[in-house]
């Protein structure tokens, strides 16, 4: 029938789009420097193909130690963005007045629409040895010559928080705002002590949210790049700086695609590793606005 | 002449058979009603006719010609939504000059019809308020309103009273009758609510599981209902299931559950000795006290007052609890719970139907 | 009483303590950045040497004003054209997308759906250089087979559009997509039943009222556009845009209160789009 086969056209037409973008944006670079890896130079525009890259990585204990630094240091991050956004959350949701909510949630919000590059700028500004805090430490009398703040792993942990704790706080107060205080009335009423209430009413309900911003959190933090850079200088060891390095300075894209590989491996793992262990699923979790 | 014939329509939706071999006929300026429970199919039928479902079978003629292959936005037929669907981003009169827009008409000619059919539902000089400026009834007036300005075969309203508190509603109900009497325009009205139906329709049609039931004026389903379920899905119906003892001359003795016996008119020709039965006698008919030929002893066991459709509750001896409404607040019965009684009723006003059991 | 606040009034100071520690947090790098700015001196650091507005408009050495380095506008422009450009091309994708995954019902949806979400947590790094690796092999492929020279395939604005816009149709998906979640089907009908076509029910119902979506997704997609850096920076060629030149000026300069213009920059107009965003979605409200 005539209108069946409109919707078949308007779906051909909806459908291709979304596939041109999905395959040739999202598939097909993947499996790109999939193979890319799994390829060596041995001359000029002659390869081999096995896993070489691999064995390299592996037999050089700074590149491994790296990503493993990396990945521990995001789940720091995520750790502490968790704690640190999970008090502003409630409290944005459950405790501020209908008024004053909007307000605070959009303070919250700001600092999202500016650059990586800025924030990391006013950070150095304030924390470099001719900067903000050192100046006033040495006039109020504290300490007698410049310190220098940056350059190491506190510096780069609290910037990184500063970052992402956005991300995490925004998906938090969409569950917690969902909640009805009843639930904590009825908690109470049924005899349940702060601490119940709080670990078997409050925290289950905000699951969904508190594994959607852990994701995100976890995921630009290991991508992250300026940050620790900028806070943590050469010697920061970033698993990106890696990649970037192999990349642009040393134009070794076989062993920089490998180390692609392996971050989106490493990082997908952690990803669903917590997914698994909280019983959540990517639909329900990120994509809910 | 008829506005609307369906004829043997059916709609699946894979195993599942929404709509099962409807047919009935709409005569030009009528009020027709569709009653039925939710999920009986009726929304569908009205979706068929409006063409935004096809029919897996039958046809649907309007004015005598069918539209099956009419695209729903050439077809005469207009819808007020459930919800009334009036386009938020619009004010009132874009949105009554909506369809005109789309027939191409021109601009002095739309200002005209727009301030006239707006003068008709009693709203004159409201086309620049927005949407959400309007109160309930006023947004019914004006989904109206943008219907009948396109002169429509035939109005389709989808329970829009639904969304209506109950003192706009009752209401609405005379406003409707009177604005189709208004328009002369066939009205199919689906609703699940009974006394909706009653009260404006010419005829209604009670549908159930995809099929109907009887089709007939309001006084004839409820005063003559041809099967058990319109009986008891129109109008209150004290309902007993019983064994039938003997049948004489369209007369049912039935051995009610639990004891005692009555007698009804059959209501339909199925019925037969030591069959299964469902026994309907409406409130209103009921009584305190004897002297009509159906009598059967109780105790009161509480009193509802609700003004005109009081009732009282009496748990009769064999467990049931009866619903009785006649004379029961004008004073010259006084009874108080607890109060042995009888209830007595005409065998006229008794009716049985036979269950499948 | 409110049973989700603490109850004792010590805790609720402590509680309104921690709250207003937390924005002088997020208050603080933004405030140092804008602050030296104004600050009349060669460095962003202290002393304050009195306010001036140097930094943005002198045109004279050493010091010159952001709206006279010729290199800090030519990274600006590239950052306008590549933000609205991919803004554009992201909203329409996403319209599409929104529309496929909720007016459309196929096999395997569910796979396809967490397909689109993917691209918004690979890192942003990763996409940068799997795009960046693709490009080339096509590129290096036709040179080789045909002898075709496409540049664009090569760094550059192309790419730096292609990869921005792998990440942003995901985000401007799921906002028009919850926008169009709560769309009523039978507005629709309702238009189709007065005698529109389709086109003219899209055109005069569907799309006006996704409007408020679309705009906030092309803000936010432009914002995001605008101060991306991790794609970015794999992809980019001669045509830097402005995180990128800021990047290098810092990296290769050190910092100077140009930076510290720029950023106040930065921080107004993407603060101005933001709240632009936020108005039009609270003045559609009572409407829906």
């Amino acid at each position: 029938m005539a209108r069946t086969d409109v919707g078949k056209l308007s779906f051909i037409l909806l459908f291709a789009p979304f596939a041109l973008w999905i395959a040739l944006l999202i598939i097909l670079p993947q499996l790109g420097i999939g193979y890319i890896s799994l390829r060596e130079k041995v001359g000029p525009g002659e390869y081999t193909f096995g896993f070489s890259n691999y064995v390299a990585f592996l037999s050089e204990p700074i590149y491994w130690n790296t990503l493993l630094r990396t990945a521990w240091m995001s789940i720091l991050v995520t750790a502490m963005a968790l704690a640190v956004g999970f008090p502003v959350a409630y409290y944005i949701a459950k405790i501020a007045q209908r008024r004053s909510r909007a307000a605070l949630f959009l303070m919250c919000l700001i600092p999202l629409w500016v650059s990586d590059l800025v924030r990391a700028f006013g950070w150095i500004v304030i924390l470099r040895e001719t900067g903000l805090v050192s100046s006033l430490l040495q006039k109020i009398g504290l300490v007698s010559g410049p310190v220098e703040l940056l350059y190491n792993d506190a510096t780069v942990v609290m910037g990184l928080v500063y970052t992402v704790v956005l991300f995490m706080i925004v998906p938090l107060v969409s569950t917690l705002d969902g909640m009805d205080n009843s639930l904590i009335e009825a908690g109470y009423n049924l005899g349940g002590s702060r601490l119940t209430v709080f670990r078997r009413i409050v925290v289950p309900y905000a699951m969904p949210g508190i594994v959607a911003g852990c994701i995100i959190v976890f995921m630009l933090t290991a991508g992250s790049y300026l940050t620790p850079i900028l806070l943590g200088g050469k010697n920061s060891m970033w698993f990106t700086e890696q990649i970037y390095e192999q990349f642009v300075t040393r134009y070794n894209w076989e062993s920089g695609a490998t180390f692609g590989v392996l971050l989106l491996v490493f990082t997908s793992f952690v990803v669903w590793l917590g997914l698994r262990l909280t019983g959540q699923s990517l639909a329900s979790t990120v994509a809910k606005d | 002449m008829h506005d609307l014939q369906c004829e043997s329509l059916v709609k699946r939706f894979g195993a599942y058979t929404a709509v099962n071999s409807v047919s009935f006929n709409v005569p030009r300026g009528s009020f027709f009603s569709i009653l039925g429970p939710s999920g009986c199919g009726k929304t569908t039928l009205m979706r068929m006719i409006a063409g935004f479902e096809a029919p897996s079978s039958g046809d649907i003629r309007i004015k005598g010609k069918s539209v099956l292959s009419t695209p729903p936005n050439k077809r005469p037929v207009k819808m007020v939504f459930q919800h009334l669907a009036l386009f938020p981003m619009m004010n009132v009169g874009e949105n009554i000059a909506y369809g005109l827009r789309c027939r191409g008409e021109n601009k002095a000619d739309i200002g005209g019809k727009v301030a006239r059919v707006l003068d008709r539902v009693g709203l004159p000089g409201t086309e620049h308020k927005q949407v959400s400026q309007l109160s309930g009834g006023q947004k019914q007036r004006i989904a109206i309103a943008r219907c009948m300005v396109l002169e429509p075969d035939v109005l389709l309203l989808d329970e829009p009273l639904g969304a209506l508190d109950l003192k706009l509603r009752e209401r609405m109900k005379i406003e409707l009758k009177q604005l189709q009497h208004q328009f002369e325009t066939t009205f199919l009205y689906i609703t699940h609510d009974q006394s909706e139906a009653l009260l404006m329709s010419d005829n209604v049609a009670v549908m159930n599981a995809g099929q109907f039931e009887q089709i007939g004026s309001p006084q004839e389903l409820y005063n003559n209902p041809k099967t058990g379920f319109v009986a008891g899905f129109v109008g209150d119906s004290n309902r007993w299931s019983g064994r039938v003892v003997s049948l004489s001359e369209g007369k049912v003795r039935v051995a009610i559950d639990g004891g005692g016996e009555v007698t009804a008119l059959a209501g339909d020709n199925r019925i037969a000795a030591g069959g299964s039965v469902e026994v309907f006698v409406r409130p209103e008919a009921i009584s305190i006290g004897g002297g009509r030929d159906e009598v059967l002893g109780g105790t009161v066991e509480s009193l509802l007052f609700n003004g005109a459709s009081s009732r009282i509750l009496v748990r009769m001896d064999n467990g049931h609890l009866v619903e009785v409404g006649q004379a029961v607040m004008d004073g010259s019965v006084t009874v108080s719970p607890g109060e042995k009684v009888q209830i007595c009723w005409s065998q006229l006003h008794g009716r049985a139907f036979t269950t499948a059991r | 009483m409110n049973v989700a606040a603490p109850q004792s009034p010590f805790l609720q100071w402590l509680y309104r303590g921690y709250m207003l520690a937390f924005l002088a947090y997020l208050a603080a790098p933004l405030f140092a950045a804008g602050m030296f700015a104004f600050n009349d001196s060669m460095f962003p650091a202290l002393p304050w040497n009195g306010f001036t507005l140097d930094w943005f408009f002198s045109s004279t050495e050493p010091k010159i004003g952001m709206f006279h380095d010729r290199r800090l506008l030519r990274g600006l422009e590239n950052s306008l054209y590549i933000g609205v450009l991919v803004s554009a091309l992201a909203v329409a994708a996403g319209t599409c997308n929104a529309f496929l995954f909720e007016r459309k019902q196929f096999p395997g949806k569910n796979v396809f759906y967490i397909l689109m979400i993917v691209p918004l947590v690979i890192p942003g790094v990763i996409l940068g250089i799997s795009i960046l690796v693709f490009a080339s092999m096509i590129a290096n492929g036709l040179e080789e087979t045909f002898g075709i020279e496409w540049d664009f395939l090569r760094p550059g604005l192309f790419l730096v559009i292609l990869g921005q816009f792998s990440f942003l149709t995901t985000i401007t998906s799921l906002v028009i997509a919850a926008r169009l979640r709560k769309f009523d089907i039978s507005l629709e009908e309702a238009a189709l039943n007065l005698g529109a076509t389709r086109l003219r029910v899209l055109m005069t119902v569907t799309l006006p009222y996704l409007m408020p979506a679309l705009f906030s997704a092309f803000v936010v997609a432009f914002l995001v556009s605008f101060e991306n850096f991790n794609t970015t920076l794999m992809l980019v060629g001669s045509d830097a845009p402005l995180t990128i030149t800021m990047y290098d000026r810092m990296v290769k300069v050190g910092s100077t209160p140009v930076l510290n213009a720029v950023s106040f920059f930065l921080m107004v107009g993407s603060g101005m789009l933001a709240l632009l965003s936020v108005v039009v979605q609270k003045k559609d409200e009572p409407a829906t």
